[in-house]
C-alpha cells in the first residue's frame, strides 16, 4: 500500500515552500527581518510541532517528516529552515525527551502549535567549541536557582519565549556541574542583548542573552541536576541533523537554480548547458547532494531508532553536508557567472547562507572530532 | 449540517504534452491533482465546518488511484471520505456519472452538497446541476461567496454572472458549485496528515447503490464520442520581414482564423 | 417525432445577447440540412417585442414564456418554462449559448428531460438524419472530440459565444410568434434572489485576458497599445522595462516576477523575450511576436514572427481594424 503520510506530507511541504516561502526569501535576507507571517503559517498547518505527539497538541509526526520540512523550506530560504530546525531541535525536542510529565503539558502545547517559538542557549562568549567552559552560573536558593551570566549566538532570541539554557550548578571532580533548565522570557531579568550582523541567514534573529538574577523555579530543572552538559550534546546530536538537512536543502536549492539558468543562458551561440565543463560541474554537484542527502536520512533513521551511532551518523550527516553545500552553491555561483555575483539572482544568497552550516552547531571541525574520537575509542 | 464535497482527480493538464510524432496526448508521467475547483469547494465546505460545526464527507468517482484525491481531502480536514468504484461505472458520460453520484448522496444523506464549478479535464460544468436534477434539490452555480445566515437558517451565495452578479438565499438541501476564485485552498496540515492514516477510505459499489444497470455506463450514458483529434500545433516558427502594412494584415488574418476577432 | 432546432435565445435586462444571434445563425444552417424549422425560445418577463428580432436574426418561430417568474435568471423557473413546451413540441436540437446562464439551464433541463448534453462546443455539424455532431476541445484545449448523440432527444448543446456567425438582419423575414404559459410548480422556488448587481467595468485582470497586447522597451506610445487592445477586446500587458519606468502598473506585468498569462493570444510588440519574460508567457495558445531584432528571443516561442517596427505596426492595425 502506499504510504499516503509521507506522500502527502512532501506534497504539501513543497507546495507550502514554493508558494509561502521563495517569494519572500530575497526580501527577508535584503532587509534582515525574522518573517514571523511565516512561522504563523506554519504554526496553522502544524509544522512547528511535527515531531510532538498530539496528547501535547503536536501532530504525532515522525522525525523524517520534521527533516524533510527543514530540507525544503531550506531549498528556497535557509532563514525559515534554521526557525525550524532550531525550534523543534534544540528546544521542542529536549523538553520532550528530557522533560517530566509536568513540563511536557506545560510547555509542550504552546510550543507544538506554534503559539509560542522555542530556542537553546549553550554558547557563550568563552566557551563556543569549548563548551565546557561556561561562565552562566545557576545557583540552588529555597525554591529556584538564581540564574546569572549570559549567552551568544542564540538563534530565534527575541522571537523565542521558551528557552533551553545550560549553566553551571555546581562542581564536581571532573569540573563544573552543569544542569539544563527551561527559562522564559518574561522571568524578570531575563533579557536579549545585541543582535548580531550576520552574512548569511540574514532573516532569522541571532541575539545575545543576558540573565540578571533570574528566578528559575525548581520545577523548571530539566532533567536531572548534573545532566546539563549530557542533555546539551544529545541535544546537538538532534539539532546536527535538523542543520545536516538545512545545508542539503541549501545545496539542492542551488543546484536546481542553476540547472535552469544553464538552459537559459546563451553564450557564443548556445546555451551553456551544453558546454561539458557545465555538465561535469552538474554531474558533481548533483552526486555530493545525492551523497550528502543518504548521510542526512541514515542519521534520521538512527534517530528514530535510537541507535547508539546517531552522534557519529548525526556529526557525518552534519559535516558532509554542510560542505557540500559550500562547494555546490561556490561552483553554482561561478556557473552563473557575473550574474550569480549580484543580488539579482538567489545564488550568491545560498552561497552565504551555506557557510554558517560549517560553523553552527558545532563546527566541521568539532564534527571530526566526534567522529574520530567514537573511532580510536573503540 | 452534513456537507457533501463531490470531487474529481484529474491530470494536470497544464503539464499535457503532445507526442509531436505520433500526434497522441502524453499522459505518463503527468501528475493528477484535484480538480482546483473541486479543492475550492472543499476549502469551502471546511470553512463552514469551522462556522458552523458541520461535517464534511468527500466523495469521487474513479479507479482506486483516486484514493489520493480522497486522502489529500482527509489531509486537509475533511471527516470521512468515500470512493465510488465499479466496473459497471465506466464509460459513463455526465449524465450517467450523475446518476451515479446522486445515489450515492442518496444513500448517504447531505444537507448540502458542493461541487466545483467544473473540471479542467473535460470542462463540461455538467455534472453538478444534473446531480442536483438527480436529487430533486436546488442548484445555485458560479458561486464566488457563501455564507450562513445564523437567523434564518439559510445559506446566502453570491453568484458570478459574465456582467453581474446575484446574491441568493436558499433554505433547506441544495446543491452548490463553486468557483476557484472563492477562496483559496488552504495547505493540508500536519495533525490531518497523520491522522488520515487512522481512516479508512470507504469504497461504494454499484451493488450497494439503487441503481439501474441501463442507467449508467457506456449503455446508459446518451452521449458517446464519435472521434477525437488532437490540436495541430502550428508553432511552426516562422519569422517574418515585413513592411508595417503587411505586418498589420498578417496579424488580423492570424487572429480572424482562430476566431478571436 | 422529435424535429426542429431550438436555439434558447439568452437575454439580459431585456437585451438578447450576441450569442443567441450567433446560434440562430448556426441553426439556420443547420436546419437546411433535414429541411427543419428553426425556434427561438424567449424566456423573461415583458420581452415578447424582442420576438421579431429572432425571426429577422433566422428564427422561422419564436416560443414566447414572458412571466414575471422569468424576470431575472434563476435556474428551477426558466428549467420549468423549457421543460414544458419542449414536452409538449419536442424539438430535435436544443442549442444554449455556453455562459454563465446557459452553463447552469442546459444541464439541469438534460437530466430533467433524461438526454444527452455536450458541453461549450465550438463546431456543429448535422446529417441528413438529423444527427447533430458536436465538435469540443478538452483536455485544456490539447484534444478536440466529437460527440453524438444517437438515441436520445432532444440533442443538447451549449455553443461557446463567439464562435458562430449570426445571419445579416432581415426585417422582411417572417415567422410565427407562440406565447405559452404554464402552471408553476412554486414548491421547487426554493432559491430567492436578495439582490441583482451589474458589474461596474472591472479592472483589468491580465490573467484573464482573452487576448493580451503587451508591450516592451520598443513601444513608446501607450495610447496606441490601448487603442488596439480595446479594438480587439483585449487587455494591455507590458514586460518588466516598462514596469521599472513607471509606464505601466505592475498589475500588468508578464514574467517571473509578473504573472503568468496563458491568453489565447499574446501579441508581444517590441518586446525581445528575456527568460523572466517568456516563463510568464510562452504557454499562450498563440503568440505573435513583433520586434526589429531579427535575433530576439521572442521569435523563438512566436507562432507568428514578424520583424518590423512595433510603433508602425500598431499603427497599420488600428487604422485596418
Amino acid at each position: 500500500m502506499a504510504n499516503y503520510k509521507s506522500i502527502l506530507f512532501e506534497q504539501m511541504i513543497k507546495d507550502f515552500a514554493e508558494t509561502e516561502v521563495k517569494p519572500l526569501a530575497q526580501e527577508v535576507d535584503e532587509t534582515e527581518r525574522f518573517p514571523l507571517e511565516t512561522v504563523e503559517k506554519m504554526a496553522k498547518m502544524g509544522l512547528m510541532g511535527i515531531i510532538v505527539p498530539r496528547e501535547y497538541e503536536g501532530a504525532g509526526g515522525d522525525y523524517n517528516m520534521y527533516i524533510s520540512a527543514v530540507e525544503e523550506l531550506s531549498k528556497h530560504c535557509g532563514t525559515t529552515g534554521v526557525i525550524l530546525s532550531a525550534h523543534t531541535s534544540l528546544c521542542v525536542a529536549p523538553i520532550l525527551e528530557y522533560g517530566n510529565e509536568e513540563q511536557r503539558r506545560k510547555y509542550l502545547p504552546d510550543l507544538a502549535s506554534g503559539r509560542k517559538i522555542g530556542a537553546f542557549g549553550l554558547t557563550e562568549p568563552n566557551a563556543g567549541t569549548d563548551a565546557a567552559n561556561q561562565q552562566t552560573t545557576a545557583v540552588e536558593m529555597e525554591d529556584h536557582y538564581l540564574l546569572n551570566g549570559s549567552k551568544i549566538f542564540i538563534t530565534n532570541a527575541g522571537y523565542a519565549s521558551t528557552y533551553i539554557i545550560i549553566a553551571i550548578t555546581g562542581k564536581t571532580p571532573k569540573g563544573p556541574e552543569m544542569s539544563a533548565f527551561i527559562v522564559e522570557s518574561a522571568f524578570e531579568g531575563f533579557s536579549v542583548g545585541k543582535k548580531e550582523k550576520k552574512m548569511g541567514i540574514r532573516g532569522s534573529s541571532t541575539c545575545e542573552l543576558i540573565f540578571d538574577n533570574v528566578k528559575v523555579p525548581k520545577e523548571n530543572l530539566l532533567g536531572k541536576r548534573g545532566e546539563g552538559f549530557k542533555i546539551a550534546m544529545k541535544t546537538l546530536d538532534g539539532g546536527r541533523i535538523g542543520i545536516a538537512a538545512q545545508a542539503l536543502g541549501i545545496a539542492e536549492g542551488a543546484l536546481e537554480a542553476t540547472i535552469a539558468y544553464v538552459k537559459s543562458r546563451k553564450q557564443f551561440g548556445r546555451s551553456i548547458s551544453a558546454f561539458q565543463n557545465t555538465q561535469f560541474q552538474l554531474a558533481d554537484m548533483s552526486t555530493r547532494c545525492a551523497a550528502a542527502r543518504g548521510l542526512v536520512y541514515a542519521a534520521v533513521n538512527a534517530k528514530q531508532n535510537k541507535l547508539p551511532t546517531v552522534s557519529v551518523a548525526a556529526a557525518q550527516a552534519k559535516l558532509y553536508c554542510a560542505e557540500t553545500a559550500m562547494d555546490v552553491t561556490t561552483k553554482a555561483v561561478q556557473l552563473h557567472g557575473g550574474y550569480g555575483y549580484t543580488r539579482e539572482y538567489p545564488i550568491e544568497r545560498m552561497m552565504r547562507d551555506a557557510k554558517i552550516t560549517e560553523i553552527y552547531e558545532g563546527t566541521s571541525e568539532v564534527q571530526r572530532m566526534v567522529i574520530s574520537g567514537a573511532l580510536l575509542r573503540k | 449540517m452534513k456537507i457533501i464535497v463531490c470531487i474529481k482527480q484529474v491530470p494536470n493538464t497544464t503539464e499535457i504534452k503532445i507526442d509531436p510524432v505520433t500526434n497522441t496526448l502524453k499522459r505518463d508521467g503527468v501528475p493528477s491533482i484535484i480538480n482546483p475547483d473541486d479543492k475550492t469547494a472543499i476549502e469551502a465546505a471546511l470553512t463552514l465546518k469551522e462556522k458552523t460545526g458541520a461535517t464534511v464527507t468527500v466523495i469521487t468517482m474513479g479507479p482506486a488511484q483516486a484514493e489520493k484525491a480522497l486522502r489529500e481531502a482527509l489531509a486537509m480536514g475533511a471527516d470521512e471520505a468515500f470512493l465510488l468504484t465499479d466496473r459497471a461505472f465506466a464509460g459513463s458520460d455526465t449524465l450517467a456519472t450523475s446518476t451515479i453520484i446522486a445515489a450515492a448522496i442518496k444513500k448517504l444523506g447531505a444537507d448540502v452538497v458542493f461541487c466545483g464549478r467544473q473540471a479542467i479535464d473535460g470542462d463540461t460544468a455538467q455534472v453538478g446541476p444534473q446531480i442536483a436534477e438527480h436529487l430533486g434539490i436546488p442548484q445555485i452555480t458560479y458561486a464566488a461567496a457563501i455564507d450562513y445566515c445564523n437567523e434564518c437558517g439559510a445559506l446566502i451565495v453570491k453568484r458570478e454572472f459574465e456582467d453581474r452578479y446575484q446574491t441568493l438565499k436558499v433554505a433547506g438541501p441544495c446543491l452548490i458549485t463553486i468557483l476557484s476564485t472563492l477562496a483559496k485552498p488552504r495547505y493540508m496540515n500536519v495533525w490531518d496528515i497523520v491522522a488520515q492514516d487512522e481512516k479508512e477510505i470507504r469504497i461504494i459499489t454499484f451493488a450497494d447503490l439503487d441503481l439501474n444497470k441501463e442507467d449508467i455506463g457506456l449503455g446508459g450514458s446518451p452521449t458517446k464520442v464519435k472521434s477525437t483529434a488532437t490540436k495541430q500545433f502550428d508553432k511552426t516558427i516562422e519569422t517574418l520581414e515585413l513592411d508595417p502594412e503587411s505586418a498589420a494584415k498578417a496579424i488580423v488574418d492570424a487572429l480572424k482564423e482562430r476566431h478571436l476577432i | 417525432m422529435a424535429k426542429n432546432i431550438w436555439v434558447f435565445c439568452e437575454q439580459r435586462d431585456g437585451e438578447i445577447q450576441n450569442v443567441a444571434l450567433e446560434l440562430l445563425g448556426v441553426a439556420h444552417e443547420l436546419a437546411e440540412k433535414t429541411n427543419e424549422k428553426v425556434n427561438a425560445v424567449l424566456l423573461g418577463h415583458n420581452v415578447k417585442d424582442k420576438a421579431q428580432m429572432l425571426i429577422a436574426h433566422g428564427a422561422d418561430g419564436v416560443y414566447v414564456v414572458d412571466d414575471e417568474n422569468l424576470e431575472k435568471f434563476v435556474t428551477e423557473p426558466y428549467a420549468q418554462a423549457i421543460t414544458h413546451i419542449a414536452k409538449k413540441y419536442e424539438p430535435n436540437v436544443i442549442l444554449f449559448g455556453a455562459t454563465s446562464i446557459g452553463r447552469d439551464l442546459a444541464p439541469r433541463l438534460s437530466a430533467r428531460l433524461k438526454t444527452g448534453l455536450t458541453a461549450d462546443c465550438t463546431k456543429l455539424e448535422m446529417d441528413e438524419e438529423g444527427n447533430l455532431f458536436m465538435t469540443r476541445p478538452a483536455f485544456g484545449g490539447n484534444l478536440f472530440a466529437t460527440i453524438i448523440c444517437p438515441d436520445s432527444r432532444p440533442q443538447m448543446s451549449t455553443v461557446r459565444p463567439g464562435v458562430m456567425k449570426k445571419l445579416e438582419a432581415d426585417a422582411s423575414r417572417a415567422g410565427e410568434v407562440v406565447v405559452e404559459a404554464l402552471e408553476w410548480d412554486t414548491s421547487k422556488f426554493a432559491v430567492t434572489v436578495l439582490e441583482e448587481v451589474k458589474a461596474e467595468k472591472a479592472e483589468a485582470n491580465i490573467e484573464d485576458a482573452k487576448i493580451l497586447v503587451s508591450c516592451g522597451r520598443g513601444v513608446k506610445n501607450l495610447e496606441s497599445a490601448q487603442e488596439l487592445a480595446s479594438k480587439l477586446h483585449g487587455t494591455v500587458s507590458a514586460s518588466r522595462t516598462l514596469v521599472d519606468a513607471g509606464l505601466v502598473d505592475h498589475a500588468r506585468q508578464v514574467g517571473q516576477t509578473g504573472k503568468t498569462v496563458r491568453p489565447e493570444a499574446y501579441l508581444a510588440f517590441g518586446i525581445s523575450g528575456a527568460i523572466q519574460h517568456l516563463a510568464g508567457m510562452e504557454e499562450s495558445e498563440f503568440i505573435v511576436a513583433v520586434n526589429t531584432d531579427k535575433n530576439a528571443p521572442i521569435f523563438k516561442v512566436a507562432n507568428l514572427g514578424i520583424v518590423a517596427d512595433a510603433e508602425a505596426v500598431f499603427k497599420n492595425l488600428n487604422k485596418l481594424l
